[in-house]
């Protein structure tokens, strides 16, 4: 288990002051100076050196990410960063506590972040829902500002400057560059790419989008150093990680942990074990809704981590775990996130926008059992006729859960028809038959 | 340019194509829906997905860069196909998408025979549905009096999204919602706004966007298809008539890059009833102050009276905007053989023909407006006057670095404008330095300067031209291999009657001056409905509709409408064209060149030619560049300095609008009922902006 | 998602005009973005514009917010249509309540929460109560699904609901005296309920030791060096823990 003095987030559960004095207390600030010092190239060397990848859920490394900006800015435009603060995907709650809790770690690294990549100006895109995350943040930014922290003359000496803006309901948003049009009072429709956002990015010009955890981590990085950070999980799959744990566990909560944690240690130590015990478990979302769901055998020896993940089909997103135990209708929860990334679909392009509707519909109905069997492999056929087709990847978000539900519980999936067919049968007989109306009923 | 094998086919192609460009270029047939080679890329169909070797996933070739694809390891050029089984596999995911929420109702639907959707589905789509939910049914929209919806055959590729706000210039389409929820709409409903909306229609590779007018009237393929010109103004867009029978169903837009791409503007495309009602379908002689119909022979007999018991010098003619160059020529030569010279075409008042050609044209051309980085509009509103060359003006200004002044009446041209003055002393100002925009236009390499009909159409509007040639000559517009200086024609027959040298002869009265009480004791009026003719003169129409001059006429001789029959018409630019005949005038309505030669004949001065063939040659033996069909002949840049040095006396009241009422413009114009509807709109929406 | 209309003519204010504090705030938002960018402005003042007009977005509104910021009226339509958090019809004067009902919050009983709001407020979604004072809806994920299940009213959340303790604070909000914000259960935020798993040791309060930044978990003398497979994006097939760093507990 990792140690507290190794977390990074040391007021994740609010029990300390997340203004400007707590975080100093916490370290936060400390030395920000000296860093910018060492250049840009150090940041960005020491940021590829942490190993640190992505914490959105593609999993990134960030520092190649930081690399990829223009050196200068010789053609006129001015370099962003955007930080993705649109966290949206069921399952997924853990940048609301850093912007609630820890806000000044995302400013300090904003600041960082935007001086190894020559901004000077960086956006954070909160989503619309966080009111209250929002207000905590700005007023850390405005904080900040006061200590001339940040701001055009600061003490620090990288002239930066930083806005909290907010969407107003739409996942999608958190795609990359659904999120730049957004930030440019678009709707959020995902952007072609290329070019990507590093070559034309938020108003044309260079731009990085980074996730909150990701940014908010990269002070503590600089200042711990990068072995440090390297030094913690196993290789590939580096760092401290916010975990989420929901669903049916005991105590769901979300904890700093390190990367590749075994999945029985960590619900076990921070979730209070699965409800009902180890053998009730029925499967697992290990990551935000998107990824294909493991189920319980494949659990007991699960390491949650990018790789670990990855080995059981799944994919390690963004380490929001969504537990299900054997009182679960999986079916009905996975037609659940069927339905929400219909409902969030942007309808920019067709795959997306009309598979994401068929497939809750199918599924919908096999909730019930009112379905043809053959129309499973139909189904798996729209999945696959959705993903790697789009724009974006919301396409294949959505195709995942389904198709993972129908690889780990087909079974289940053909039962539900049998029983429904086996009683309408019945009812025919009934029907058709009076000697089978009391069967029937 | 960059290597890149495509099927197994090696082709060079330049890099900045796309690659759905670089399959054509190779000869591979690229399905699309999105994508529309004048509008901005969507890339939301994907249809029109290719496999780049190496890559997981196909691309979106519309969207995808040449130069966007890597060279193998080593180095061997980029490998695309078109066919692969990934491929076919995506495309008909994509159909299948595409077709289950799409009603199929093609045998009810206006768009049935000649739909995309309908072409590709024979490609990609299977004959059944494995789709057992709900159709979505989408709430039809209402946007004008042009386009009709049926918003569930909407397949959300926004393309008219993109045309209204890009081509058009006026962002009033959009999609609301999102999801499979996502609608095609205006803003609550409102009717477009824009002089070339029909084009939507068109631009839908669906039915959803259907012609309003042209609703459940006929199947594509039971129509006879004309290629023809468009007179409805002086740019003579591209276009092609479709009949059935003898009536014209429908007018759709042919591509010519130099004039109107491909797109046509509303009173070309929707004033098909036009050519319908109100016709004048036999000959009317004026007795007691009633027309009554009469025989042809009657007819000729009674302008025979009138023009023998007159003097050759109180004999005239005025040609309309809609004449072709062929009947005017013939018109010319009967009122030669009667001793007039009192010729002029309506609103040619202000030019000179003898000055030289380049003094009367648009010599810049349509297209080379794209090359122009500076532009001046002077008394014109070209969004009214020449749809379409407007809309060039606003693809050069999209292309930024272009500024474009106005003198004259401050109006909503699409795009940015500066708004200098409203009158001459304006136009002083920039000749002389005074004002700012003398800069921008001196500064520019390619400047044009526009001179509309809201100046050459007034009484001193040849003065202001010459001060407009002569800044054009100042500030270097006309130098090698660039001529600024460029007259906007707003109708069809200027340029023409102007080449021909239907003009005030020797001593010969104007139009103005023939119209006016006492000026004329015949005169004969070729479709020249928008002079008034003072009461007294006999007129003899000739024309096609019950309009302006058909009400003034003393005898009404029956023509052809432009539809009706073959005749050239020169546009602004000075370029030839020919219009075809696609039907037949109706009842005894004769071609209007015929109508001459019969009446020559009747007056005793039987003019020398038996056939339009033997009109044409004669024609071409006087004005040679006739003959060179859709070209235009150089016109020698020294005319405008000719211009430039006349100078003249210009009144300083403001420049005003020379079309009053777009929709209205002309005589098939009032007759059409869609006309009058878009006339209706529009005027509403003046209504709402001045409020 | 269904098809977002406007509310129809006869609920639509006849016009809209800016507070003073709303227009300070959409200049302020406008400066944000770079010159000519002030349509990035558009989505904060929608939402600014539907708190000050009862918690909904009004036809005149969007015309409005469209003219300030020189976009066409149809675009301020688009996004009013496209982000869900705008209210395009009334909603409840006291309360407007949006229960999260995706998985996690599902999986958590967000259903009987929805229920209590069927009887409660009324059988169907976006639907004033009889009284005015209330509407509900079933929303997406709202992010807090580790304090599942959860709704949303105005701008805080109220946590780890249950039937009861939603119906209480409704009445909460009836009577005027809304509950407390955040988990309506024994528990600190998003930590595990009934005592901390982690960050209970003095270290974590910033307290007992100096900052880490002086005293670095490791030097770099002693470090394991990473991997240069850190810098790849995936690995083909997970490898074996290269060290069981997450064993070691304390480092």
């Amino acid at each position: 288990m990792l140690d507290d003095k190794d977390r990074i987030f040391r007021n994740l559960y609010g029990q300390g002051d997340w203004g400007l004095e707590g975080a100093r207390r916490r370290g936060a600030w400390d030395g920000t100076k000296a860093i910018i010092d060492k250049g840009r190239d150090w940041i960005v060397n020491e940021m590829k050196a942490s190993g640190l990848r992505g914490r959105g859920g593609a999993g990134f490394p960030t520092g190649m990410k930081w690399s990829f900006m223009p050196k200068d800015n010789a053609d006129g435009r001015p370099s962003y960063l955007v930080v993705n603060a649109d966290e949206s995907e069921p399952g997924t709650c853990k940048d609301r506590e850093i912007m609630r809790h820890d806000p000044h770690l995302l400013v300090e690294g904003c600041l960082l972040a935007s001086f190894a990549m020559g901004a000077h100006a960086c956006y954070i895109y909160v989503r619309g829902e966080f009111i209250r995350e929002r207000e905590h943040l700005q007023a850390a930014v405005d904080q900040a500002y006061e200590a001339k922290l940040i701001g055009k003359d600061n003490v620090n000496g990288w002239p930066f400057d930083l806005y909290v803006t907010h969407g107003a309901g739409a996942y999608i948003c958190g795609e990359e560059t659904a999120l730049l049009e957004s930030l440019e009072g678009k709707k959020g429709m995902p952007r072609l790419k290329p070019p990507f956002p590093a070559n034309v990015g938020l108003f044309g010009c260079p731009t990085t989008v980074n996730n909150v955890e990701s940014i908010a981590v990269a002070p503590d990085i600089l200042r711990r150093g990068a072995a440090w950070f390297a030094s913690i999980g196993r290789a590939n799959n580096v760092g401290t990680k916010l975990y989420g744990l929901s669903g049916h566990v005991n105590t769901p909560c979300v904890v700093e942990e390190a990367m590749s944690i075994p999945f029985k240690e960590l619900i076990d130590k921070h979730g209070g074990g699965i409800r009902g015990g180890w053998d009730n478990l029925l499967a697992i979302i290990p990551g935000g809704a998107s990824c294909p769901l493991i189920p319980a055998q494949d659990c007991a020896d699960l390491i949650m981590d990018f790789d670990g993940t990855r080995a059981v089909k799944s994919s390690f997103g963004t380490a929001g775990v969504i537990v299900m135990d054997k009182s679960t209708d999986v079916i009905a929860a996975i037609a659940r996130i069927s339905y929400f990334f219909k409902h969030e679909s942007c309808g920019q392009c067709t795959p997306c926008r009309e598979g994401t509707g068929w497939m809750w519909r199918v599924l919908s109905r096999m909730v019930e059992g009112r379905a043809h069997k053959r129309e499973i492999d139909m189904l798996l056929e729209v999945t696959k006729q959705v993903e790697g087709h789009t724009i974006c990847a919301l396409g294949d978000a959505a195709a995942w859960p389904v198709q993972g539900l129908i690889r780990a519980f087909r079974p289940e999936i053909e039962r539900r028809i049998n029983e429904f067919t086996h009683k309408a049968t019945l009812d025919d007989q009934g029907i058709l038959d009076p000697d089978h109306m009391v069967a029937a009923e | 340019m960059t290597k890149l094998i495509i099927d197994g086919k090696e082709i060079d192609v330049p890099a900045e194509y796309t690659l759905l460009q670089a399959c054509e270029a190779a000869g591979a047939e690229i399905p699309r829906f999105c994508y529309h080679e004048r509008l901005s890329i969507a890339g939301n169909c994907r249809m029109c997905l290719v496999e780049v070797k190496g890559g997981p996933k196909p691309v979106a070739s519309c969207a995808w860069g040449v130069r966007d694809c890597r060279p193998g390891p080593k180095g061997e050029p980029p490998e695309i196909s078109t066919r692969s089984p990934m491929v076919k596999k995506a495309r008909e995911g994509v159909m299948e998408f595409l077709l289950i929420n799409h009603p199929l109702d093609c045998p009810i639907c206006d768009q049935g025979g000649e739909c995309d959707l309908q072409d590709q589905a024979m490609g990609y789509g299977v004959d059944t549905s494995r789709f057992a939910e709900n159709k979505r049914a989408v709430e039809d929209k209402y946007l004008g009096a042009l386009v009709k919806t049926s918003m569930t055959r909407c397949i959300q590729c926004t393309r008219c999204v993109r045309f209204a706000a890009e081509v058009c210039g006026v962002p009033e389409m959009g999609a609301t919602g999102r999801g499979e929820d996502m609608e095609i709409t205006t803003y609550l409903e409102s009717a477009l706004t824009s002089e070339m909306q029909g084009n939507l229609v068109d631009i839908c590779p669906v039915g959803a966007l259907t012609s309003k007018p042209y609703a459940f009237a006929a199947r594509p393929w039971e129509l006879g298809k004309t290629q023809s010109i468009d007179v409805m103004d002086g740019l003579g867009s591209a276009i092609r008539v479709d009949t059935r029978g003898r009536e014209v169903m429908r007018i759709l837009p042919r591509i010519n890059e130099a004039i109107n791409e491909e797109w046509i503007s509303d009173k070309t495309r929707h004033i098909v009833d036009g050519l319908r009602t109100q016709r004048l379908d036999r000959p009317f002689v004026r007795e007691n102050g009633k027309l009554r119909p009469a025989s042809w022979t009657e007819a000729f007999a009674a302008v025979a009276a009138k023009v023998r018991a007159a003097n050759g010098k109180r004999i005239g003619a005025i040609a309309g905007d809609l004449a072709a160059v062929e009947e005017m020529f013939a018109l010319k030569q009967l009122m030669a053989s009667l001793g007039s010279a009192n010729l002029a075409v309506q609103g040619g008042a202000a030019f000179d023909a003898k000055a030289g050609r380049a003094s009367y044209i648009f010599n810049p051309t349509i297209a080379g407006i794209e090359q122009a980085d500076a532009l001046l509009i002077v008394g014109s509103n070209p969004r009214k006057e020449a749809t379409l060359l407007n809309a060039r003006i606003r693809k050069r200004w999209r292309n930024g670095k272009f500024k474009v002044g106005v003198i004259g009446e401050n109006a909503d041209l699409t795009y940015d404008t500066e708004y200098l003055g409203a009158g001459i002393e304006t136009l002083n100002d920039i000749a002389s330095g005074k004002h700012s925009f003398a800069e921008v236009l001196k500064n520019a390499e390619r400047p044009i300067v526009l001179v509309g009909a809201g100046a050459t159409s007034r009484p001193d509007g040849a003065a202001i031209l010459a001060q407009a040639a002569k800044l054009a000559a100042d500030i270097g517009a006309i130098k090698d291999g660039w001529n600024g200086f460029g007259v906007l024609q707003p109708t069809a027959s200027v340029v023409g009657a102007l080449d021909i040298g239907f003009v005030p002869g020797e001593a010969g009265l104007s139009a103005a001056q023939m119209a006016a009480t006492g000026g004329l004791d015949v005169l004969f009026s070729l479709g020249a409905d928008e002079i008034d003719v003072a009461p007294g003169a006999f007129v003899v129409y000739i024309g096609t509709h019950g309009d302006r001059g058909a009400h003034r006429a003393d005898v009404i001789l029956p023509g052809a409408a432009y539809t009706e029959k073959s005749g050239l018409y020169v546009n602004t630019e000075g370029r030839v064209q020919m219009a075809n005949r696609a039907s037949f005038p109706p009842g005894e309505a004769r071609e209007d060149w015929a109508i001459l030669r019969a009446l020559s004949d009747v007056l005793g001065k039987k003019l020398p030619f038996d056939s339009l063939t033997a009109l044409r040659q004669a024609m071409f033996k006087a004005v040679p560049h006739l003959m060179r069909i859709d070209q235009i002949e150089p016109a020698d840049a020294s005319a405008v300095r000719t211009l430039a040095g006349r100078g003249g006396a210009a009144d300083k009241a403001p420049i005003k609008a020379a079309v009053e009422n777009y929709y209205l413009s002309n005589p098939i114009a009032r007759a059409s009922v869609v006309m009058a509807e878009c006339a209706r709109l529009a005027s509403g929406q003046m209504l709402t902006a001045a409020e | 998602m269904s098809v977002r209309r406007l509310a129809p003519k006869e609920l639509q204010p006849a016009s809209f005009a800016f507070s003073e504090e709303t227009l300070a705030f959409a200049k302020q938002q406008i400066a944000k973005y770079p010159e000519g960018r002030q349509a990035s402005a558009c989505i904060a003042i929608l939402w600014r514009v539907q708190e000050q007009h009862e918690g909904w977005v009004s036809e005149a509104a969007i015309r409005a917010v469209a003219d300030l910021l020189d976009m066409p009226h149809i675009r301020v339509l688009e996004i009013a249509t496209f982000y869900t958090m705008f209210q395009l019809w009334p909603v409840g004067k006291k309360a407007h309540v949006q229960v999260c009902g995706t998985t996690p919050c599902m999986l958590r009983g967000a259903g009987e929460l929805i229920e209590v709001c069927k009887h409660r407020i009324h059988h169907d979604p976006f639907q004033l109560s009889d009284d005015g004072n209330f509407s509900w809806e079933e929303v997406e994920c709202l992010g807090a699904c580790v304090n599942a299940p959860m709704a949303m009213i105005w701008k805080d959340t109220y946590e780890d609901l249950t039937k009861d303790s939603l119906n209480k604070v409704l009445d909460g909000f009836a009577s005027g005296n809304p509950p407390k914000p955040g988990p309506q259960i024994d528990r600190q935020f998003s930590a595990p309920a009934g005592g901390l798993t982690s960050l209970n040791t003095p270290m974590a309060k910033g307290e007992g030791g100096p900052p880490a930044s002086a005293q670095p978990a490791l030097t770099d003398a002693d470090a394991k060096k990473p991997s240069d497979a850190a810098n790849r994006r995936e690995s083909p097939a997970p490898k074996p823990p290269a060290d069981d760093a997450t064993k070691k507990g304390n480092m």
